[in-house]
């Protein structure tokens, strides 16, 4: 005899005996919207549309404007190039030269920089909560070492890791001081207000870490993702400037020096779509996180 | 039956900073029989939540000592329910899933903790939202799953801090009832601290009257009505008595106020 099949996916709703709660969500049946509430949802949408237009006219308008001083000669183009110059050269350099090479090296570089400075200074945060004599004894230090200019580091972190590797040990210097300030700011302003309900149940540490300290702080991690991005991105790019033989850093900084500065242009523009592009990703991501967690308000 | 659930020997609590010392509680001398529900009024400020941090175990004492069962309080322990004045509902978290906490932690069956919260939910008539998040829920709502989240995790010693002092009025006098009713009918111990003298009166079988601080208790009450033992808080409003405790409690209380300013 053959049972039909049993749907694992399915929520255990009703446990027995029990009555099953009635699913009640909020929104599902939408009331009829009133004419004022259409009109009102009109004017938004037109709202959002003028700024979006706004923007992108706003971008038009010096890109042509730049192309018209270069081309009248208001400027000299040697020195400032030129939209429609930067555009072939973009399409020359991607197609015989390595643009696209040296894009992948400092997205990795940059990549790797935030997963590497994001995890050591949580663990450092979490490290600092649980030992408040770790904190108390390492404070003065983060302080000094947030002050330091990192930069000064370079040579330092060329000798001891090499061409490649330095370029990591920039990019966390940059961005895990700040990292690990943020989260432990947050771990403190939490430890006042929403421990207390975990102490009267007697919870471990692992335990308010884990059920209290970790979820309570998605907010803040992605505040703190957020100025990681643009700080690890700083560090790959100094690092490429010091030492390295790839990436965007090292193309601007030898465009400088063979006064190209086509190249130097199309570098610093690609580097701005990607900072466009890390800041979408961590938007989403933030976005996917509140809502997992209950945050959307 | 010679020892008391609860008992506080000659206990003091003071709070250190760096800067000053604060005596909350001094000479506190108390005992409660199992299943016995007291209450303690008095001003505000006076140490009535330090008290009750006390026999939850999450404070030492700084003299005298706590004992439960005779056995002296050596950090949390699981036969006591702390209802926080606060509600401390987690916002990453649903209804259903911050009624687990305390059976969480206590690594209780997750299986019975959550038919047990399933169960009390609709009883207190939140059925329906289990699977809610805290924010879509009023006040008197979220006090409600704080108080059976603490239920929950099946302690035999009930400590609530003013647990109804975010409600409305009606809500309060119903809640009160159901409260009431639950713990005598579980034989649970309790001991509720709260502002409102009717409140303190109604639900409990002996009042105690905190002094402004350094505190201790200057004034007991047993709460007898002629009525008889069973009328629930809602009725004892009504029966003879009330009056003649309201205004003891009430003048006893006065005269600290007046004496703090
Ligand atoms: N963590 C603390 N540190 C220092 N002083 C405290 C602390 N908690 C409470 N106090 C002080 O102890 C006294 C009693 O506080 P509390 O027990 O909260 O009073 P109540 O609950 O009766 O209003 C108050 O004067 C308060 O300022
Ligand atoms: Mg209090």
């Amino acid at each position: 005899m053959s049972l039909p099949p049993v749907d694992e996916t399915k929520e255990p709703a009703a446990i027995s005996g029990l009555p099953e709660a009635p699913s009640a969500r909020p929104q599902s049946n939408e009331a009829p919207k009133s004419p004022a509430y259409r009109r009102y949802l009109k004017r938004q949408r037109r709202r959002t549309l003028f700024i979006q237009l706004s923007r992108l006219l706003l971008l038009a308008g010096l890109l042509a404007l730049w192309e018209i001083a270069a081309r009248l000669r208001w400027v000299d183009s040697m020195l400032t190039s030129k939209p429609s110059q930067i555009f072939s050269s973009f399409r020359e350099l991607t197609v015989e030269g390595d643009l696209l090479k040296h894009t992948w090296t400092t997205g990795l570089e940059m990549l790797v920089g935030i997963a590497l400075s994001m995890a050591a200074g949580t663990l450092i945060a979490i490290l600092f909560w649980w030992s408040t004599y770790a904190s108390k004894i390492l404070e003065p230090y983060i302080v000094v070492l947030n002050a330091l200019p990192k930069v000064a580091l370079g040579p330092i972190f060329y000798i001891w890791l090499g061409d490649r590797y330095s370029i990591y040990g920039m990019a966390i210097a940059i961005s895990i001081i700040v990292t690990i300030m943020m989260i432990e700011s947050g771990f403190k302003e939490l430890a006042k207000t929403k421990l207390k309900l975990m102490e009267s149940f007697g919870a471990t540490r692992l335990q308010m870490l884990k059920m209290v300290m970790l979820p309570a702080s998605v907010p803040n991690f992605i505040a703190t993702l957020k100025v990681n991005v643009g700080l690890t991105l700083v560090g790959v790019i100094m690092g490429e400037f010091l030492s390295s033989k790839a990436g965007l850093g090292y193309l601007i900084i030898y465009g400088g020096q063979v006064f190209q500065m086509n190249l130097v242009m199309v570098s610093v523009c690609m580097l701005a779509l990607m900072s466009v592009v890390a800041y979408g990703v961590v938007n989403w991501i933030g976005n996917l996180l509140m809502k997992k967690y209950h945050y959307e308000g | 039956m010679g020892v008391p659930q609860i008992e506080m020997r000659d206990v003091g609590l003071s709070y250190f900073s760096p800067k000053h010392e604060t005596e909350a509680l001094r000479d506190i001398r108390l005992e409660v029989k199992a299943g016995e529900f007291i209450s303690i009024v008095g001003p505000s400020g006076c140490g009535k939540s330090t008290l009750l941090s006390l026999v939850s175990g999450m404070l030492k004492p700084t003299r005298g000592e706590v004992l439960l069962m005779g056995e002296r309080v050596n950090g949390v322990s699981p036969r006591v329910g702390y209802m926080l004045q606060h509600d401390h509902l987690f916002e990453w978290r649903d209804v259903l899933s911050n009624l687990l906490v305390g059976a969480e932690v206590r690594r209780i069956d997750k299986k019975k903790a959550k038919e047990k919260a399933l169960y009390l939910l609709e009883r207190y008539g939140l059925g329906g939202f289990a699977h809610h998040s805290p924010s879509q829920l009023s006040g008197g709502m979220r006090q409600r799953v704080a108080l059976v989240r603490t239920l929950v995790a099946e302690p035999d010693i009930l400590l609530l801090d003013e647990p109804f002092s975010a409600l409305d009025f009606q809500t309060r006098l119903t809640l009160a009832d159901d409260v009431h009713h639950i713990i005598k009918e579980q034989g649970k111990t309790a001991i509720l601290v709260t502002h409102d003298i009717p409140e303190a009166i109604t639900m409990a079988d002996r009042v105690l009257v905190m002094s402004k601080r350094p505190s201790t208790f200057s004034a007991s009450y047993d709460i007898v009505f002629d009525e008889g033992p069973d009328l629930t808080p809602w009725r004892k409003r009504e029966a003879g008595r009330f009056q003649e405790y309201f205004n003891g409690i009430w003048k006893e209380l006065d005269a600290h106020v007046a004496s703090a300013g």
